[in-house]
């Protein structure tokens, strides 16, 4: 296990470098620039700014600067924030994004696997069709659509949520429910699945056949095998969703990373994408990391230390 | 796992129950909170940094310069208490108001507006508006980095005298304008994150910054220490930072917000007619662009027809919805002319004719120049692209243009999109055929739109070059004979409408909902908003 650990450690590290290195020459081959505007300031003035930001140097010179920082930990100042250190943005943004994000993870968790497991137990009755009804539309429906919808419905027609910000309990809802409602979707969809794959194994039928209660069998056999391909898809998902989503940010007004993340690159704001790409890229990594650990815990049969 | 499942549901029943606590009470009402949107976050609201709109309106509040704005949009002394224009109009002298001060109680000096402009000039900074101050003398040496050149001195704690390259009358409305506000040098210097947090955020304008979540909103207050302390209205200014234009529509619908300076375009035509909608002129125009070094563009028959079978009216009705206005002309409508009663507009006149009833003599017209170009009925000519920025408006529009050059002249044209960035890389290069463009006036004199096309100058796109219209603009901007000067830039205006480097289409309308019961609210010509004596009776 801790052979394992370190392994992964030292893969995660290669990681972020190779992503680091990727997106330093993929963002500068783009045309464009931090400092253009619809009035274009003069060539001095370009100049002076290009000098100030180290941006006149040769790429490579750039590239090696950036990751001499990096290393130290400093992801450098913003272009377009000017004077903000990318670092004080992630540190004032993040945890916006996280906890909003952690309400609709576990709302996708709480509502998604007892629907997932509902359906499978109703497999070809009207409840199943009715929930699978629900989760493809909560898949095929985008993000935007459904923000749109429950914010005109809960905050405009009813007049019973707030619509923007993230000032009380109460502001969570819609949006996180908004989230919530495509990671919910597919897990339900995921459950279903795997329960009834699950059911038709050799060892429910012997539970069946001894005749362990319908309720035991599903909760202390089914669900706990079932679950293997949620957790699979619950790595990705909390990173995601944790790091903030740039429609749900920009229709409740929520002061969240996604928008940051997204915005900088519209802007051409360089260090501003290092700083999120190798910030999402490494939550991303971890989380992936310990939905491995998870599966040992869940599973005792996986093993992770494969030679 | 039940048991998990029991805590989790436990804990989601909590989450809910907290949420219907906190909506329920609300503190009593003492301070009158002003809620509106005018924008999403700034970029920045320092005033040397800021470049946007919604920044100014911003800066307006928290800042002061030696002059500001009334309602009518026209100067009076702000922070100067009287000025004189030495008789040859090259030298201003103001001298300050007595016991004004900065919000945290210090006194504001003449040495800090010098320190201020000379920051805002200075190549350090790079302010993206650092050229608003090439009216004055020295401009070029301090823009280089000899800020000491720049001639605005301080001749005592309470006096400053600025000298002028070229009388330019506009230069009271210059000291409006916020880049010309003052900033204080301890505060500023060695921070360059001065302007992010309101415990930093010095300011000498009528309200204080008190709270800034970032993305969320700023909410304003009162400044103790200003001057006019007693003319000030709202308690507190909430600007509610929303970038989504539907969300911003909810919330002015739910009364979270009192003004909303966007609102979604498929909804202008519901609201036109209700008491909420507001239109103001806005001094800027949107047009398209001809690289005129690129064939067959460079031939100014082709970019007049091509102009000419615009129906500017269809575009403005059917697609803008707005109430823009239909261009016959570069200089947009509010900016005046010699006389200040007078529009430069409607002295200059229309170049060519919108009224809907002319607009097939127009086409005919354009047909005939087509064929004078050589490409009678549109045959010969060359497939070309017309390129824009990403947007569902300017989309629409392109494809309007499409389909009218082709149907009344024959012609194909392609439609590109690019995002922002990329597109003004491309513009600015001139790597293109047709483009879109918008200009927004940076002050209340034409010269701000003439001024664009001279050869060379670092915004002409178009890369058209002309040197009598060179001549002009250098003309107009040595002499201080406002009567040469309106003579000219109209002279100057024909030259460009009869050569077509750009081709008009409408002139930009501010579109904003206002609670209708909103009562001291203005905007000035350049699209900034005053809350300061704006009041909405309670409800």
């Amino acid at each position: 296990m801790t052979r394992y650990i370190i392994k992964r450690t030292i893969i995660v590290f290669l990681t972020i470098i190779l992503i680091s290195t990727i997106t330093f020459f993929l963002m500068n081959t783009v045309p464009g620039g931090p400092f253009l505007s619809e009035k274009s300031p003069s060539k001095a003035v370009l100049a002076m700014l290009e000098e100030k930001y180290g941006l006149d140097k040769p790429l490579l010179v750039q590239y090696k600067n950036y990751m001499v920082a990096l290393a130290h930990g400093d992801l450098g100042v913003s272009l377009k924030k000017k004077g903000q250190p990318i670092v004080a943005i992630i540190v004032d943004k993040f945890p916006v994004s996280a906890r909003l994000g952690s309400v609709a993870v576990a709302i996708a968790v709480i509502f998604g696997i007892p629907i997932g497991c509902i359906a499978a137990l109703n497999r070809g009755k009207w409840l199943d069709n009715l929930l699978m009804f629900i989760a493809t539309v909560g898949i095929a429906v985008p993000g935007f659509v459904v923000a749109t919808s429950l914010m005109i419905i809960f905050g405009v027609k009813l007049g019973l949520l707030p619509t923007f910000g993230l000032n009380s309990p109460l502001h969570y809802i819609l949006p996180a429910f908004t989230l919530a409602f495509y990671p919910m979707s597919y897990m339900a969809r995921l459950m279903r699945s795997s329960m009834l794959e699950v059911l038709s194994l050799d060892y429910i039928r012997t539970a069946k056949a001894k005749g362990v209660s319908q309720f035991k069998m599903i909760f202390k056999h089914a669900l706990r095998n079932s679950l293997i391909p949620v957790i699979t898809y619950l790595g990705p998902l909390m990173a995601y969703v944790l790091t903030g989503s740039f429609v749900v940010e920009k229709i409740f007004t929520i002061p969240g990373l996604g928008g940051e993340f997204i915005n900088s690159i519209t802007n051409r704001d360089y260090p501003m994408i290092m700083g999120t790409t190798i910030f999402l890229a490494t939550i991303l990594i971890f989380m992936n990391f310990f939905v491995d650990l998870l599966y040992k815990v869940v599973d005792p049969r996986v093993t992770l230390d494969k030679e | 796992m039940t048991k998990k499942i029991l805590v989790l549901m436990l804990a989601l029943m909590m989450v809910f129950s907290l949420g219907a606590c906190g909506g329920g009470g609300g503190a009593a009402a003492t301070p009158t909170v002003l809620s509106v949107n005018i924008g999403p976050e700034p970029d920045s609201i320092d005033p040397a940094n800021n470049e946007s709109v919604d920044g100014a309106s911003l800066l307006v509040h928290g800042f002061e310069g030696l002059m500001k704005l009334d309602s009518a949009g026209v100067p009076v002394p702000g922070m100067a208490s009287a000025y004189k224009v030495s008789d040859d109009l090259l030298t201003y002298t103001f001298t300050l108001r007595d016991g004004i001060k900065w919000n945290d109680g210090q006194p504001i000096t003449a040495g800090q507006f010098i320190y201020s402009w000379q920051r805002a000039v200075s190549p350090d900074t790079a302010a993206p508006y650092g050229y608003m101050f090439d009216v004055v003398k020295g401009y070029e040496a301090a823009a280089g980095g000899d800020l000491t050149a720049l001639a605005a001195k301080a001749i005592d704690d309470k006096t400053i005298e600025v000298t002028l390259n070229a009388p330019t009358p506009y230069f009271l409305e210059l000291c409006a304008f916020p880049t010309y506000s003052p900033v204080r040098e301890d505060v500023v210097k060695d921070n360059p994150a001065w302007a992010t947090d309101p415990a930093t955020y010095i300011s000498n304008g009528p309200y204080k910054l008190v709270t800034w979540e970032h993305n969320s909103y700023m909410l304003y207050e009162k400044n103790q220490y200003y001057y006019d302390l007693k003319s000030l209205v709202p308690d507190q200014i909430k600007f509610v930072l929303m970038e989504d234009d539907v969300a911003i529509l909810s919330a002015f619908q739910n009364g979270e917000i009192s003004f909303a300076d966007t609102m979604p375009n498929d909804e202008i035509d519901a609201y036109k007619n209700k008491p909420e909608f507001n239109k103001a002129g806005q001094l800027g125009t949107y047009f398209i662009c001809f690289q005129t070094q690129k064939a067959p563009f460079d031939n100014a028959d082709v970019r007049k027809a091509l102009s000419l079978v615009i129906d500017r009216n269809f575009i403005c009705e059917q697609i803008g919805k707005a109430g823009q206005i239909p261009a016959a002309a570069f200089v947009p409508i509010g900016l005046t002319d010699i006389d200040p009663a007078q529009q430069f507009r409607t002295v200059g006149g229309d170049y060519y004719s919108v009224d809907p009833a002319d607009y097939e003599a127009n086409v005919k017209e354009a047909q005939a120049l087509l064929a004078k170009a050589g490409y009678p009925g549109g045959k010969g000519f060359p497939k070309f692209e017309y390129i824009l920025n990403e947007s569902t408006g300017h989309l629409q529009i392109a494809e309007a243009l499409q389909s009218m050059w082709k149907e009344k002249l024959g012609i194909e044209a392609t439609i590109a999109q690019q995002e922002w960035s990329v597109f003004l890389n491309t513009r600015q290069n001139g790597e293109y055929q047709v483009a879109r463009h918008g200009w927004l006036g940076d002050y209340n004199d034409p010269i701000s739109f003439i001024d664009m096309w001279r050869t060379g100058g670092g915004n002409n796109d178009a890369k058209w070059s002309n040197p009598e219209y060179d001549k002009l603009v250098a003309d107009i901007k040595a002499t201080g004979d406002k009567t040469v000067r309106y003579t000219k830039m109209h002279t100057a205006e024909s030259i460009l409408m009869d050569e077509m480097p750009i081709a008009p289409i409408y002139y930009y309308v501010d579109i904003f909902l206002k609670d209708p019961t909103m009562t001291g609210f203005y905007s000035s010509p350049l699209g900034y908003k005053y809350f300061m004596f704006a009041a909405v009776p309670a409800k």
